[in-house]
């Protein structure tokens, strides 16, 4: 009672904060976060839903049919994967190119995974989505006998290393782990 | 200038009866009847008019594709095809609904350079002209999600190269691709959202029209003399017959136009390989946009780092809304500007070869000297694009302080009944506008 007494002998348009000021920002301020409550899900609902995320599972990938120098595409995650089964000579080539001005430098060494703590350089796993624009490079092509994008020029190494073009990053590696010599499983 | 007073009387008792509680029939009178226009326009002013057209066609026409399309990635590219041989009439629906998104476009960029050549987005019509760039722009977002629905190569590898264009912003970058795809890639989620925003969109141009149009009739047209209204009885006729007669005339020839690509030649404007189903496995070996985004993809392409190029693209269009700043000239029509004139014609091919430049190979050779190649297509669309940014960033600003423009007419009267031999000559009393 007192306090209402205390208001009211104040003089109109005194700038003291007041309970009208105090009512005012708190209704904003629960009004604000409401209006945040609602768009969140109309956000939210944009972003991948459950069964996109289940059907984005784990995938297991037998090596065996790959011949040495050959590689496969597949596709995870409505995206192709590159696995190529790389040849002596390019693993040397990749190597070599370590030291090479290298736009997103990074070695060939860690670039490939290992398998009984053998590293297992001979595999090279990739998305096969160029980091430039997301278009899919061609393989076995380009200065670097790696991959080649058509879209805007983007020239890979055979280690996925972005050398010359647009791209700004190496091509992404997803996460993989050799369950035996001869399969990985991908995710 | 101005909003001029109504000269609506209604005559029958319904017509006062509804006149005193919603004056809609006022309106009406108001902006198509007796609305002056000014005398002197030439026939780059019937483009409005086409352009509302256009929007009109697209939207039945779309709204009828609807009716048999199916968004989901198994069927939309069979449903299209149904479209085309099952449905009664639907080639012809389909295909006046592609080529009149590039109708659309012929239009509406010819609307933007007649704008540009006469200074129509100066004082004071700059919100007229910024909302006409916000139309544009939502005319791109429209056209582009269009072209993702019937799901062929291009289709889907236009979706994905233009979604990755957000992943170069730093750091939030990949989470807003994922949000827009609704996956790890463009997929039917991303079908689905871009079919509900494509069908939103055309009404959201629709509602910036009303705007765009509402101001044009606040503010006036402006006409190929740059000179304002003065005399509402001597410089203007009345919108009807005058405007709509002459509107109607032109509707009709570039619907001769629209209809030859209709009926003739219904795929020229578009690309074969969006007649292969969509593959996210394999990128057709040349993609390109439609031919409308040419020049902004040139841009793109012309950059070598990859946000300095998204940048570039978007800082391009976004420029435009800039323009009636840029331009310091107090002279709004090209035609007293002798200087302008010419780096305007200059840009116009500017644009034309940046279009052609993005419709080229990147490794394309431009010029060969003793057949070493001395500029690639890269090349030559940097030197365009240094060119796109400083007619609006160098050019425009410094000729409007140098530039001496040639003496205006007295009015929009005088400077019609001088060129017909009938008055004043042109400048004998001219004073530049203030």
């Amino acid at each position: 009672m007192k306090d209402v007494a205390d208001n009211t002998m104040k003089a109109p348009g005194a700038s003291d904060p007041n309970r009208r000021d105090f009512l005012l920002l708190a209704t904003g301020a629960a009004g604000a976060v409401a209006v945040g409550g609602i768009a969140w899900p109309l956000i939210s609902q944009m972003n991948p839903d459950a069964s996109t995320v289940a059907a984005g599972a784990p995938v297991e990938v037998d090596l065996a049919p790959i011949g040495e120098g050959k590689a496969i595409t597949l596709k995870w995650r409505g995206k192709p994967i590159f696995v190529r089964h790389r040849t002596a000579q390019e693993i040397a080539d990749a190597k070599k190119d370590d030291t090479a001005a290298l736009p997103d430098r990074q070695a060939d060494a860690a670039r490939v995974r290992a398998f009984d703590g053998k590293a297992q350089e001979q595999w090279i796993v990739v998305y096969g989505n160029c980091t430039h624009l997301g278009c899919v490079p061609i393989g076995f092509s380009g200065e670097y006998n790696g991959w080649y994008c058509p879209c805007h020029g983007s020239h890979y190494d055979n280690s996925g290393r972005i050398r010359k073009g647009p791209a700004p990053r190496n091509l992404d590696i997803p996460e993989f782990a050799f369950l035996s010599a001869s399969k990985i499983r991908i995710g | 200038m101005g909003e001029h007073h109504s000269t609506y009387v209604p005559k029958t008792g319904i017509e006062r009866w509804v006149d005193a509680r919603l004056p809609i029939v006022r309106l009406m009178h108001d902006s198509a009847v007796s609305y002056p226009v000014p005398r002197n326009l030439n026939y780059f002013w019937t483009f409005g008019g086409i352009l509302m057209m256009m929007l009109v066609s697209q939207i039945i026409t779309g709204i009828v594709l609807v009716m048999h399309y199916t968004p989901h990635v198994d069927y939309a590219f069979q449903s299209v095809e149904h479209i085309m041989r099952d449905v009664n009439y639907g080639w012809l629906m389909r295909y006046a609904h592609a080529n009149g998104a590039s109708m659309f476009f012929v239009a509406v960029y010819i609307h933007i350079f007649r704008g540009m050549y006469y200074g129509s987005y100066k004082a004071p019509r700059e919100l007229l002209w910024i909302l006409g760039v916000v139309i544009f722009l939502l005319m791109m977002a429209t056209a582009f999600m269009g072209y993702v629905l019937p799901w062929g190569q291009m289709s889907f590898w236009g979706a994905t190269v233009i979604t990755n264009l957000f992943s170069a912003i730093p750091v939030v970058g990949e989470s807003i691709v994922t949000w827009l795809w609704g996956g790890y890639s463009v997929d039917n989620p991303t079908l689905n959202r871009f079919f509900s925003l494509h069908y939103l969109l055309p009404f959201m141009i629709f509602g910036v029209v009303v705007l765009h149009v509402w101001a044009l009739h606040h503010v006036g047209q402006n006409n190929p003399s740059g000179v304002e209204v003065k005399n509402y009885a001597k410089d203007t006729v009345p919108f009807t017959p005058f405007a709509t007669v002459k509107d109607l005339f032109a509707m009709v020839c570039f619907l001769m136009v629209f209809a030859w690509f209709v009926f003739f030649h219904p795929n020229f404007l578009g690309h074969a390989d969006n007649y292969i189903p969509a593959d996210p496995l394999k990128t057709p070996a040349h993609i390109v946009p439609e031919w409308y985004f040419l020049p902004f993809y040139g841009i793109l392409r012309a950059v070598p780092d990859k946000l300095g190029g998204v940048l570039a693209m978007f800082a391009s269009i976004a420029l435009l809304a800039f323009l009636p700043w840029l331009d310091t000239s107090k002279v709004k029509s090209g035609a007293y500007r002798p200087a302008f004139k010419i780096f305007f014609w200059v840009f116009v091919v500017v644009c034309l070869f940046l279009g052609y430049a993005g419709s080229q190979p990147t490794d394309k050779a431009v010029l060969t000297l003793g057949g070493r190649v001395v500029l690639d297509m890269v090349g030559f669309g940097q030197i365009l694009t240094v060119y796109y940014f400083a007619h609006f960033l160098v050019i425009l600003p410094l000729l409007g302080l140098f530039e001496k423009p040639l003496a205006l007419p007295a009015s929009i009267a005088d400077s019609v009944l001088a060129s017909t031999g009938h008055g004043h000559p042109v400048g004998a009393h001219a004073s530049p506008e203030k």
